[in-house]
């Protein structure tokens, strides 16, 4: 297809011609590295600030209600691996803030105020959610236990809105819109048309669904884990359910956002979407290739599904899908991460909403668990699988991006510091974030090891009595 | 515009100096405060106090920083590309001081709370002085607009350094008053005696410090100098130390809840001071404040978003202190010795 590629190259040339300079750095790729290393650290943190607060404040709501110890024993405690989490969210929180400006100085100067606004509301979001995490977690027994239930609202809002005006940074970097260029100045700022870029919303929903699916398998999976064990009180098996439900619904909505983002991402950005399939060339009534593993240029293994791209894409068997060819190969990302993580993300995706499929359908039909062992044990390997999914999910997007910091207007290379010591600065901070990851780690599972906290006087009304000991119910 | 957003970043900047570095300053205390035995119930009352309400503290510092990207990109990349040394040691410390604050609880032995406890307290005290270099380097035209400052020489003078010492000291000295006062509050005596002789200590030494840098300003920093012994830098210089003065002797007649109050106007005063003595540049001789600013439109958002901020947080911020101050969020005092075996019902 010559005309295409003469109208790619040409594209590409213009595209090239960008309006700023890159900036002489040796150490490009650790920066990027560095960075994405500091995103994924955060983004797992993040999960349980966004959808745990709510999974707790239903379980408070669960014992107001029925005035059950068992709810207040479970949410007092989540609510304080909550706080946990969430103090360790605000610095790393805090470090992705500084490594903004280090790593990027020149994407901030340009753009800063274009998408400042979205941060500005992010900060209030969390500076409310800081104030009220406090609240509720230092308030329990304190507060009139209505008003203690009440404090913890604002804490939910604020995850979501908080969660929404970052999204909203990352989804104009792959929808640049709301200003003009001139001359590598930024003018006419709209800061309200950046902020409802076309790739906020579905990066929104998703990655609200992503988050609460985290938050609630990782939950899940530490009592399935115990039930696993032996441990099989009412206790464990209601701080299993809840947070089981929550993401096991969302798991099944999931794969209906995933496809709309991805019919989004065909819009605005082609380039991502080929890099996504692997597909190189320019097609009508492209093929889709399911499972295949891409190295050297090609797809290896698989499933391929006649025209399944086109349909999947466009809803038409018979569409157009833009290939890498599209742009010189300069303009392209690296197929290989980007096709693959795809892969990965949309097989764990399939995972596990046939998982929360099954939960629902058993609880519907049956009205309870199911008892095979392989139940439980899929509940254990879900967290961690959705982990997993969470940042291949992250590298779609951001590694599908390149080369390009801002999508089309400003390339990586000119983004980045002139700085010396990104080498330094990246194997500190890796020991560092090594450092608070183990001692959480073993904090949080010292925390698991004390006795629950049961209402005093309220054991005798407790049908089955709670064990002594608990070893792996956080 | 730019100077309404202005007003909302030397605001925030002032809210972090006087909320963090008190914060900070506790940190400086429990590093001093002795060995486990000895240092048990400073400790515990440090932690007692802080828990609630160092997360709203620290939030001050997103809230510079959004500010000042948003609102000054153009000084906000140089100053990025200059002070990275000390910006990245800052963030670090962030890190580990965050960390080992919200894990500290949770240690079983006493070489656990040893460690927790050591990497709390010292990142305390680094914070404070690279921040105090940081804005050193700034207020001394150590940045250059192209950005291509030195990486060490920028914030290694003579002035910014002092500003770090500086910066641990006025922390320290807040932090002794308001823990001298909530002491106070909780009726725990031998701790009110026990901060109030630290808050004392550190408004001789913060004091002092004040005094010696105006000689070493002066000497190495004759712009600031003058901008800060005329005009509104010097009317805010002087109330500066006249609330210093004060705090000293509220801390004498033993009245410490109104002492935080006038200690926070004290540290606040110098931070205006500073930046009326700058204006009109945002790096001195190199940006002035509306070279730096974003354009309009930004700038409007911006301050909406200050407002709508105000709107949502003044509310919350005075229920979270309200509840703090009556001691409705207390947890039982325990002196922290570590082997926390015995964890508390009421403790998070
Ligand atoms: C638990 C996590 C998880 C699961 C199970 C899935 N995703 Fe996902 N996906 C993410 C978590 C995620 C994410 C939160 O990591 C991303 C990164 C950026 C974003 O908005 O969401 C993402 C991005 C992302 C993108 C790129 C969006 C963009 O660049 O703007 C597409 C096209 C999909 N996803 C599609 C899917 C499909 C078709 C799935 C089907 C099963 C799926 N995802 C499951
Ligand atoms: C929503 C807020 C986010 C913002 C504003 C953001 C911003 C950035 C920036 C500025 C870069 C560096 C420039 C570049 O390489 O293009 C980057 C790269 C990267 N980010 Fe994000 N990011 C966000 C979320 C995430 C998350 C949650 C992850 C999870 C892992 C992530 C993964 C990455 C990766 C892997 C890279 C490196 C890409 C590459 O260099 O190939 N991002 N991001
Ligand atoms: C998709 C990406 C992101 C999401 C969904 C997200 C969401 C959140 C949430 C929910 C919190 C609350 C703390 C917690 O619960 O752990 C948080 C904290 C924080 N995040 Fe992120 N974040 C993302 C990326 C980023 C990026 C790119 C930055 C920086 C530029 C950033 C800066 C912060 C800061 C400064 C805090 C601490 C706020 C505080 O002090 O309370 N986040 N984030």
């Amino acid at each position: 297809m010559p005309l295409v590629d003469l109208l790619g190259n040409v594209l590409s040339l213009l595209a090239q011609a960008s309006q700023f300079t890159p900036v002489d750095q040796d150490y490009l790729l650790e920066a990027r590295q560095m960075q994405a290393m500091s995103l994924g650290v955060h983004i797992i943190l993040v999960c349980f600030g966004i959808a745990f607060p709510a999974i707790v404040l239903f379980m408070e709501g669960l014992h107001l209600r029925t005035g059950d110890p068992a709810y207040k024993a479970i949410a007092k405690r989540w609510s304080k691996v909550m706080l946990i989490l969430f103090a360790i969210g605000v610095v790393t929180g805090t470090i992705l803030s500084f490594e903004l400006g280090l790593l990027w100085p020149q994407f901030m100067e340009s753009f800063g105020e274009v998408f400042g606004i979205a941060f500005a509301l992010e900060g209030i979001s969390f500076f409310t959610e800081a104030i009220f995490i406090a609240i509720y977690v230092y308030g329990w027994d304190r507060l009139p236990p209505r008003l203690h239930l009440l404090t913890g609202i604002p804490i939910v809002i604020a995850g979501i809105t908080g969660a929404l005006f970052v999204i909203s940074v990352n989804g104009w970097m792959n929808n640049p819109v709301g200003f003009e260029l001139s001359g590598g100045e930024v003018t006419e700022v709209r800061p309200l048309e950046a902020l409802f870029n076309r790739q906020f919303w579905h990066e929104l929903f998703h990655m609200y669904l992503a988050g609460v699916m985290v938050a609630g398998f990782l939950t899940a999976g530490v009592y399935a884990y115990a039930w696993l064990r032996g441990r099989r009180d009412r206790y464990h098996r209601v701080a299993m359910i809840v947070p089981l439900a929550f993401a096991s619904l969302a798991a099944i909505v999931q794969p209906l956002v995933g496809d709309w983002a991805g019919r989004t991402v065909g819009e605005n950005q082609p380039v991502k979407l080929a890099a996504m399939e692997g597909l190189d060339e320019t097609t009508e009534g492209a093929s889709l290739n399911l499972g295949g593993l891409y190295w050297n240029g090609e797809v290896h293994g698989g499933v391929e599904i006649p025209k399944g791209l086109s349909l999947l894409a466009y809803h038409d068997p018979n569409a157009t899908v833009e290939g890498l060819d599209t742009v010189a190969a300069a303009d392209r990302p690296p197929v290989g991460w980007v096709r693959n993580s795809f892969q990965v993300m949309v097989g764990i995706g399939t995972a596990l909403a046939l998982l929360g499929l099954a939960f629902v359908l058993h609880w519907w039909r049956r009205g309870r668990l199911p008892r095979s062992r392989w139940f439980y044990r899929a509940v254990v390997v879900a967290g961690p699988a959705a982990v997993v999914a969470l940042l291949a999910g992250w590298i779609v997007t951001e590694v599908g991006r390149q080369p390009w910091i801002v999508y089309e207007v400003m390339r990586v290379e000119d983004a980045v510091t002139g700085a010396e010591g990104i080498p330094v600065g990246y194997g500190a901070l890796a020991l560092v974030y090594l450092g608070v990851a183990s001692a959480a780690l073993f904090l949080l599972r010292r925390l698991a090891r004390r006795p629950v906290e049961w209402e005093t006087g309220a054991k005798a009304l407790e049908p089955t009595a709670p064990p002594r000991e608990q070893e792996a119910g956080s | 515009m730019a100077e309404l957003v202005l007003a909302a970043l030397v605001l925030g900047i002032v809210a972090y100096a006087v909320l963090g570095g008190a914060d900070f300053g506790a940190g400086f205390w429990d590093l001093t405060a002795g060995g486990a035995q000895r240092g048990a119930r400073l400790r515990g009352m440090i932690k007692r106090s802080m828990g609630p309400v160092w997360e709203a503290n620290h939030v001050w510092l997103i809230f510079v920083l959004v500010v000042f990207w948003t609102g000054f990109p153009r000084a906000f990349g140089p100053v990025m590309e200059t002070l990275y040394v000390p910006l990245f040691l800052a963030g670090v410390g962030i890190i580990f001081r965050g960390a080992a604050f919200a894990l500290r609880g949770e240690a079983a032995t006493i070489a656990q709370a040893r460690v927790m406890g050591a990497t709390f307290a010292l990142a305390s005290v680094l914070i404070p002085f690279f921040f105090g270099t940081v804005v050193g380097a700034i207020a001394t035209g150590q940045v250059p607009v192209d950005g291509d400052g030195d990486p060490w020489s920028s914030w290694t003078g003579i002035v910014p350094l002092y500003i770090g010492v500086l910066g641990i000291g006025t922390g320290a000295y807040m932090a002794a008053v308001y823990l001298a006062a909530d002491a106070q509050r909780s009726g725990i005596e031998d701790l009110v005696a026990a901060f109030r002789r630290r808050a004392l200590g550190a408004a001789i030494v913060t004091g002092l410090l004040a005094v010696g840098g105006v000689f070493i300003v002066r000497a190495e920093a004759s712009e600031l100098y003058s901008g800060l012994t005329s005009g509104a830098g010097l009317v805010m210089v002087l109330i500066s130390a006249a609330a210093g003065l004060v705090t000293l002797w509220l801390l004498w007649v033993d009245r410490y809840a109104l002492a935080r109050y006038v200690s926070a106007v004290a540290v606040g005063a110098i931070i205006v001071g500073w930046a009326v003595a700058q204006r009109p540049d945002f790096l001195p001789g190199e940006l002035s404040f509306d070279d730096a600013a974003a354009a309009d439109a930004t700038l409007t958002a911006l301050v909406i978003g200050v407002v709508v901020a105000a709107l949502v947080l003044v509310p919350a911020l005075t229920f979270l202190y309200r509840l703090v101050l009556q001691g409705r969020l207390d947890t039982e005092f325990r002196p922290i010795v570590a082997a926390d075996t015995t964890h508390r019902e009421d403790e998070p």
